[in-house]
């Protein structure tokens, strides 16, 4: 550690409680590395300094406000709302591609959201996993751990959200662990303040046929930061990994993604969208591995991002390693503007220039947002769109 | 004469640095229909896209009046609400946006221009299905994205359609012709005469004089290197197909 406010804030809360073995063990693979800097490779495009700079405080067990609830979800509509408890810290999510944060969430945590569903479990009905994090700066570590076994079916949606100007850091860890041939669809939907941090580490491993649809909306957050590390263990499995991010004002949404093709016959398709407005800065990493032997790999990556401001930023960066031969591996990175002749078109049969562009970023989040499990989550991000977007046609 | 709708007057319009239109001069009163054909590269489709406005062409003389009024002083937007529909040579795909979401919220906008009150979905897709099966256009195209994966034939078609649900003062039509099968442009032709009205006037882009079978003009106007060079009624159309422009560019020179 270089001993920034924040890093002392971290180890002061670390020791205000008696911990368990291995919570010290993941407290010291934190301490030894600390926060990362822009000089760490993964850290580059992400300055940390104004989490750094922050003394940050326990979370102060205070319960979400009515209202905040009744909006989170009045999002999702039905849903289930009950996980058992789960005693952190536990190792999966100690992967070293996503340390040091994901470390340092396993030496805090304290109790995290578990979801086992069994092949017997009702289908239709989603889980939604509503994450509170309080004012003023505090340091919250939920842990979630989604469990499908052989055969069965869920949607999990982990829904971040704060209270207004929070500073706070929302720390999460989660992961996905699918059985043979089990399929989970799973959101995670940060719609935090956009004064807070969030950063996310979310691991992945998917055995044989086993199919996982996952998304990643990040709307709010003055800087969010998800990492996700996928790995395909078992032959025949399938990973869709869709992202929408938005950023406006100094907004800083980055997603850092590694899919891992263990296995052989794998298949993975990666889209993510975003849109820039004001000075926001987006950074998207795309790493696909794929190991020595794992032959018949079918792995796609897009990432397109649409620029509304000179002043907006995306540092796009795909990176390939494959160490087969037979493999099809593809990537495309877009970066743009509106297209103008679609906005002549639009404008040539009597919609203004807002309503125009209003129309067209919304088409192009729509791509992420029509594949999205759950219907009324469909309906109410496309309202937070159009809501979104409308301070700036007003303009 | 009846009461002029649109006077173009000495129009010049350069792209980039270079001339395009040098010095278009035409007149079309309400009730009329109007042929402009020429070779290629004679300046036809930039007259249609300064007509709607679109950027890039840029306008060093002459004016265009809309019902007396400055057509170029208005955005694309109020052109279109003002009255004045192009029927674009290449319609734009434009995935994510539905077909019949769009038309209903340019037909509301015009509606709204116009003092007209908005129609809802429903009175808005009784009336579009009914636009549509005048042109044998198959509904699925409603519920698509705006012209995404269309066939040539059924963009111009789905330009049509959006042509009769505004129902414009002014159409201009862009080379709606090209691309279609002979089946296609009677159709096309049929819903464009179906828009014929002594209040309405149609400027007919072309490069062929088969369009011009089914919509029988009033008078054809030759443009040739950014100037109309001759003008006549339909029978100078029909000799275009015969003789070609080559004596027409000879004769202006």
């Amino acid at each position: 550690m270089r001993g920034v406010a924040a890093e002392l804030a971290f180890e002061r809360i670390f020791q205000s409680a008696p911990r368990e073995r291995a919570a010290l063990d993941a407290w010291r693979a934190f301490a030894e590395r600390g926060l990362p800097t822009t000089r760490d490779e993964d850290w580059r495009f992400t300055p940390l300094a104004a989490l750094e700079a922050l003394d940050f405080a326990e979370p102060d067990g205070g319960e979400i406000p009515a209202d905040a609830l009744a909006t989170a979800r009045a999002r999702v509509g039905d849903a289930r709302r009950t996980a058992g408890a789960l005693h952190a810290p536990f190792g999966a999510v100690l992967e070293a591609k996503l340390a040091p944060f994901s470390a340092l969430n396993a030496a805090l945590a304290e109790r995290g959201a578990a979801i086992d569903v069994s092949a017997d479990c009702e289908r239709s009905v989603p889980f939604h996993l509503v994450r509170w994090l309080g004012g003023g700066a505090q340091l919250a570590s939920p842990r979630a751990r989604v469990t499908v076994r052989a055969g069965a079916r869920a949607t999990v949606i982990e829904h971040f959200v704060g209270a207004p100007d929070a500073r706070s850091l929302s720390n999460s860890a989660t992961d996905l662990v699918l059985e043979r041939g089990a399929e989970l669809h799973y959101v995670q939907l940060q719609e935090l303040p956009e004064t807070a941090f969030h950063v996310s580490s979310l691991a992945s491993r998917q055995a044989g046929d086993s199919r996982l649809h996952m998304t990643s909306l990040a709307l709010g957050a003055r800087l969010s930061r998800v990492q996700i590390a996928a790995t395909l263990e078992g032959e025949g499995a399938e990973l869709e990994l869709d992202g929408l991010y938005l950023g406006r004002g100094a907004q800083h949404p980055d997603h850092h993604t590694t899919i891992d093709h263990a296995a052989p016959h794998t298949t993975s398709r990666e889209l993510f969208k975003g849109i820039l407005d004001g000075r926001a800065h987006g950074v998207f990493h795309g790493r696909v591995h794929v190991r020595p032997g794992a032959q018949k790999i079918d792995a796609a990556q897009t990432n397109r991002a649409l620029l509304l401001s000179d002043g907006a930023v995306i540092d796009s960066k795909p990176q390939l390693e494959i160490y087969a031969d037979d493999v099809k591996c593809s990537h495309g990175a877009s970066i743009g503007q509106l297209d103008p002749d679609a906005l002549f078109y639009l404008r040539a049969r009597g919609l203004d220039l807002a309503q125009a562009r209003a129309l067209l970023t919304t088409a192009f989040a729509r791509e992420v947002l029509e594949r999205l499990p759950v219907a009324a989550l469909r309906e109410s991000l496309e309202r937070t769109l159009h809501d979104w977007l409308a301070p700036r046609s007003a303009r | 004469m009846a009461d002029a709708l649109l006077e173009i007057r000495d129009l010049h319009v350069r792209v980039g640095d270079k001339p395009i239109l040098r010095g278009v001069d035409l007149v079309v009163c309400a009730g009329e229909v109007h042929a402009v054909m020429g070779p290629n590269g004679s300046g036809k489709s930039t007259l249609a896209n300064v007509l709607a406005g679109r950027e890039g062409y840029e306008v060093t003389r002459g004016t265009v009046r809309f019902r007396g009024a400055d057509l170029l002083a208005l955005a694309p937007e109020e052109r279109a609400r003002a009255g004045v529909f192009l029927a674009f040579q290449y319609p734009v795909e434009i995935p994510g946006v539905g077909n019949s979401y769009f038309m209903k919220a340019s037909v509301n906008a015009v509606r709204a221009a116009r003092g007209l009150t908005q129609l809802d979905a429903i009175d808005f897709l009784g009336l579009v299905k009914q636009k549509a099966k005048e042109l044998e256009m198959d509904e699925k195209f409603l519920s698509r994205s705006v012209n995404e994966g269309f066939s040539g034939g059924e963009k111009k078609r789905n330009e049509i359609l959006q042509m009769s649900l505004l129902e414009p003062a002014l159409a201009v039509l862009d080379e709606t012709d090209s691309g279609l099968d002979i089946d296609a442009l009677r159709i096309v032709a049929d819903g464009v005469n179906r828009l014929r009205s002594p209040e309405r006037a149609i400027l007919a882009i072309t490069h062929y004089q088969r369009l011009l079978e089914y919509l029988v003009p009033d008078r054809t106007h030759v443009l040739i290197g950014g100037r109309i060079a001759k003008s006549g009624d339909r029978g100078l159309a029909l000799e275009l197909e015969k003789r070609g422009y080559a004596w027409i560019e000879a004769e202006a020179r």
